[in-house]
């Protein structure tokens, strides 16, 4: 195919305990704008950073082809030099720098190896006027709004001279109306003769813009569509990209879950004040007792801010709305607030922010309920270890003792730490966010049995979960959030992942 | 499993923590042997302790603000401030002209009280105004050292006289009536270490009793017997040394005091478990109900109460405040906690491992004045020590659990 731009072939990469791309071929012709969707981890971004250098060549197995030559990259700047951009959703640019240079940066004009500032700033002129930005070069890029600093990335990348243009979810944290823009400029540059990838959830734009469109799936490549074929519709999208079975690997319900509600939140608006940005919007959820209550939705939607926004609010967001606790109306400032009127929060980032890596288990697991195992000032130390051996035992936790340090274990085992400890706060309702994420078959399944088990006992359970299939086969009732409103719930037996999908990418 | 592997796993495991401790004696023999016994002689360990006393107690503070992941380079010149203030308040001419000087006993807790109050101040930037506390105690060194040249401007060193208030960093305590057995021995300080043998064998029987009793793993006899007859001969030889000049110093019974507060304070209660879990990762510690706002201002406010301490102990040293107190204080009080075994990168770090690295640190420079070698070589010595004992931490972090 002498039209194509890139072909690769055969791609395949593996991280521990895990194959994140599984044989993926993915051609992109020259001159089309190609949009790559799936799922949460179907290997869109790991496919991204393959081919950008990120995970440099003998990282993976498989060819890449650019303008028909094999390429191996070992570095970003490898595949910048060809001619490869790639814009993340997390824009790479130095907010104190001005917007000249940071088009530049990296690749500065000289003259007798000095910066040619003049030079950089009429250039840097002429780049904000391809991609229709209107600003003064000299602003600092921290003043300009979300939107405008996207274009200000293109307009770095079309000074490297770029042949092919990879956007990861470009339009995810933009307004309606700056979307419009970024897919206007992305038509204008492909009339220019810019090749560009776009990775994209939201399933409409993909579908105004594409000429063509790949579906990944649990890192294998299901199918390629094209727009002037008229093969592309949204039901085909997202058949394709949910279109997984679902085997048996969860336990059974073993109870109805009651009807009186322990759980309310009404009207609950969340804004961060550092951005401005508002991230809850008029958000409804309530809670029954004994219920596992699941949250879907996207990466970003806004269901691990909401569930820290109940839990003490440690994001300091400007809150509005109502919250009802066994019905009565209730606000916490601080999280021990929250786990004292017997909350719990089970993290989505046990590294980061859910456990104390460099601390043993039996300090992990006491820790958010040290006050029970304190008589007159001293923290009973044998008491102590029998709670760590106690949780052990319960949750099957693999290590040779509770003095192992939790950095020691394996994901699933530090998981199970983190449900230990806030297990040990005795709570009445668990949030659990991704509580399967990174974590082996066996040990998903062992933690979906305690779950039934602490529903069964009363407890009430939110879970947060991008798997699909996760959610279907634990929940009791399902919310779908999207752009932080919950754009829908569903009971369990009426729920399918189409369904799911469809008000997800609403 | 043999008692020798068993002593092997035992040394491999805490190789981090013995580290210091092994330090300190290697050094001590060495100067030992290169004095020909000056440096172990009873005179020149009270002098040793008295000069770690206020540098010591710096460092016990620094050690928690080290352990939450901030730093305060405000405290040395805090305590030479506050140690001016203390011998303005006791002796200042004009102040005593005037019939406003107070007595010791007023004197001592006001100093503690505004040490407080200045912690706070540098924890009310660190933690309201968010501003990184190198920065804002870099604001308060300046401040401090030119306040200490401020209130002593007119009088230039103030001369204390209160008895009571120089026998903190000179006195010792006071002898039971010879009743004539061991004459020119010190008895009350013999007496005070056979109690403090006494308890510690007791509790640490009581101790291993409570664990058997749980079923926990315990130390094999021969080892525990071992430990207790090797920690009984350590406090029994220090406090026969002791005993031996004039007893023990109230410097040293204010360190053990303090020493004594803080390790209980950081291995037993939830505030220690607290502090610890916010240095080891404070959105975790957050998120399990710890406010960390309120742990800056707890430890920042203990600095501050120490600062005034080592002022109030360096003051009595001098028998007056000067111009130059504090001077570097600071440095040494971090350079001990380093060498102590505290990590850069927060959560760890144990109290009696800066005590050691404080007298590790004073037990350089002690003995090679001893033996006469000059303060140029003494820097370096003392800046390749902690190198290594910073190398060593590093070397050994993933060593053991």
């Amino acid at each position: 195919m002498n039209s194509s731009i890139l072909e690769m072939r055969n791609i395949s990469k593996e991280f521990p305990g895990v194959k994140a791309l599984d044989n993926v071929s993915f051609t992109v012709a020259k001159g089309e704008i190609h949009c790559l969707v799936g799922e949460n981890g179907a290997g869109k971004s790991t496919l991204m950073k393959v081919l950008s250098g990120v995970y440099p060549h003998g990282s993976y197995n498989g060819d890449i082809l650019f303008n028909g030559e094999v390429q191996q990259f070992r570095h970003i700047s490898d595949s910048e030099r060809v001619g490869i951009a790639i814009i993340y959703q997390e824009l790479a640019l130095v907010p104190e720098m001005t917007v000249y240079e940071n088009i530049f940066l990296g690749h500065e004009i000289k003259r007798n190896n000095i910066v040619d500032w003049n030079e950089t700033i009429k250039q840097a002129g002429e780049m904000l006027k391809k991609v229709n930005l209107d600003i003064n070069p000299a602003v600092k890029v921290k003043e300009l709004g979300i939107g405008k600093q996207q274009l200000v990335e293109i307009a770095k990348a079309l000074s490297k001279d770029v042949k092919l243009l990879i956007l990861d979810e470009p339009t995810s944290s933009l307004n309606e109306k700056d979307s419009e823009n970024l897919l206007q400029l992305l038509r204008d540059l492909k009339s220019h003769g810019v090749t560009s990838i776009m990775i994209s959830h939201k399933l409409k734009e993909v579908i105004a813009i594409a000429d063509s469109i790949t579906v990944l799936r649990d890192g294998k490549t299901i199918c390629t569509l094209s727009a002037q074929a008229g093969e592309i519709s949204e039901g085909v999208l997202i058949k394709n990209m949910v279109g997984r079975e679902i085997n048996n690997i969860y336990p059974p319900r073993k109870h109805v879950p009651t009807q009186d509600v322990i759980l309310e939140v009404k009207n609950w608006n969340a804004r961060n004040p550092a951005t401005g940005r508002d991230i809850l919007k008029d958000v409804n959820i309530r809670v029954n007792r004994g219920e596992i209550v699941g949250l879907a939705g996207l990466i970003g939607s806004g269901r691990t801010e909401f569930a820290l926004s109940i839990f003490g609010n440690p994001g300091k967001y400007q809150i509005h709305g109502d919250l009802y606790l066994d019905g009565s109306q209730r606000s916490f400032n601080h999280p021990e607030e929250a786990i004292r009127s017997g909350l719990s929060y089970v993290s989505e980032d046990r590294k980061g922010n859910g456990l104390i890596l460099i601390q043993d288990v039996k300090q992990n697991i006491s820790l958010a309920n040290l006050k029970e195992l304190t008589k007159s000032l001293v923290v009973d130390s044998n008491a102590e270890i029998m709670v760590a051996n106690k949780y052990k035992t319960d949750l099957n936790i693999k290590t040779p003792t509770i003095e192992q340090k939790v950095s020691n274990l394996s994901g699933g085992n530090q998981q199970k730490v983190c449900l230990g400890k806030w297990l040990f706060v005795k709570p009445n309702i668990l949030i659990l966010d991704e509580p399967t994420r990174g974590i082996d078959v066996g040990a998903k399944y062992e933690i979906y049995t305690i779950m039934r088990d602490l529903v069964q006992q009363g407890m009430s359970i939110i879970m947060i979960s991008s798997e699909l299939p996760e959610i279907l086969g634990m929940s009791d009732r399902i919310y779908i959030v999207a752009s932080g409103r919950i754009a829908g719930e569903l009971q369990a037996q009426e729920a399918t992942q189409e369904k799911i999908m469809q008000l997800a990418t609403n | 499993m043999t008692f020798f592997s068993t002593t092997r796993k035992l040394l491999q495991q805490n190789i981090r923590e013995y580290g210091m401790y092994i330090a300190l004696f290697v050094i001590m023999i060495i100067f030992t042997i290169t004095t020909e016994g000056t440096f172990l002689s009873s005179r020149n360990i009270v002098n040793l302790v008295n000069q770690t006393g206020y540098i010591a107690v710096l460092a016990i503070g620094m050690t928690l603000v080290i352990i939450i992941r901030h730093i305060d380079l405000s405290v040395g010149f805090l305590a030479g401030f506050l140690g001016a203030i203390a011998a303005i308040a006791m002796a200042d001419p004009k102040v005593v002209a005037a019939g406003m000087n107070l007595p010791v006993y007023i004197v001592i807790p006001m100093t503690l009280v505004l040490g407080i109050l200045a912690g706070l101040i540098t924890a009310f930037l660190v933690a309201q105004m968010k501003i990184p506390s190198f920065v804002a105690s870099l604001a308060g060194w300046l401040i401090y050292r030119g306040a200490i040249l401020v209130v002593t401007e007119s009088t230039g060193t103030i001369i204390i006289d209160d008895d009571a208030f120089n026998a903190i960093g000179n006195g010792f305590i006071p002898d039971i009536p010879d009743i004539g057995i061991l004459p020119g021995v010190h008895k009350l300080t013999l007496l005070l270490g056979l109690v403090a043998i006494i308890i510690m064998i007791f509790s640490e029987i009581n101790d291993r009793r409570k664990k058997l009793s749980y079923d926990f793993e315990v130390l094999p006899m021969s080892l525990f017997v071992l430990k207790l007859v090797f920690s009984s001969a350590i406090i029994g030889s220090i406090t026969w040394i002791l005993a031996g000049y004039q007893g023990l110093s109230w410097t040293a019974v204010v360190m053990l005091v303090v020493t004594l507060i803080y390790h209980f304070m950081m291995s037993q209660t939830v505030l220690g478990r607290h502090i610890y879990a916010v240095g080891g990762n404070p959105d975790a510690a957050e998120l399990s109900g710890i406010s960390v706002k309120r742990l800056i201002y707890v430890v920042f406010g203990s600095m501050g109460m120490l600062s005034a301490l080592s002022g109030i102990l360096f003051a009595s040293r001098l028998q007056s405040a000067t111009t130059t107190a504090g001077n570097l204080f600071e440095l040494d009080a971090i350079a001990a906690a380093y060498v102590g075994g505290v990590s850069a990168a927060g959560g760890v770090g144990k109290v009696l491992g800066s005590i050691i690295g404080a007298l590790v640190m004073t037990s350089l420079t002690s003995g090679m004045n001893l033996m006469g070698i000059g303060i140029s070589y003494q820097y370096l010595v003392r800046g390749a020590v902690l190198a290594a004992a910073v190398i060593f931490d590093v070397a050994t972090r993933n060593i053991g659990k």
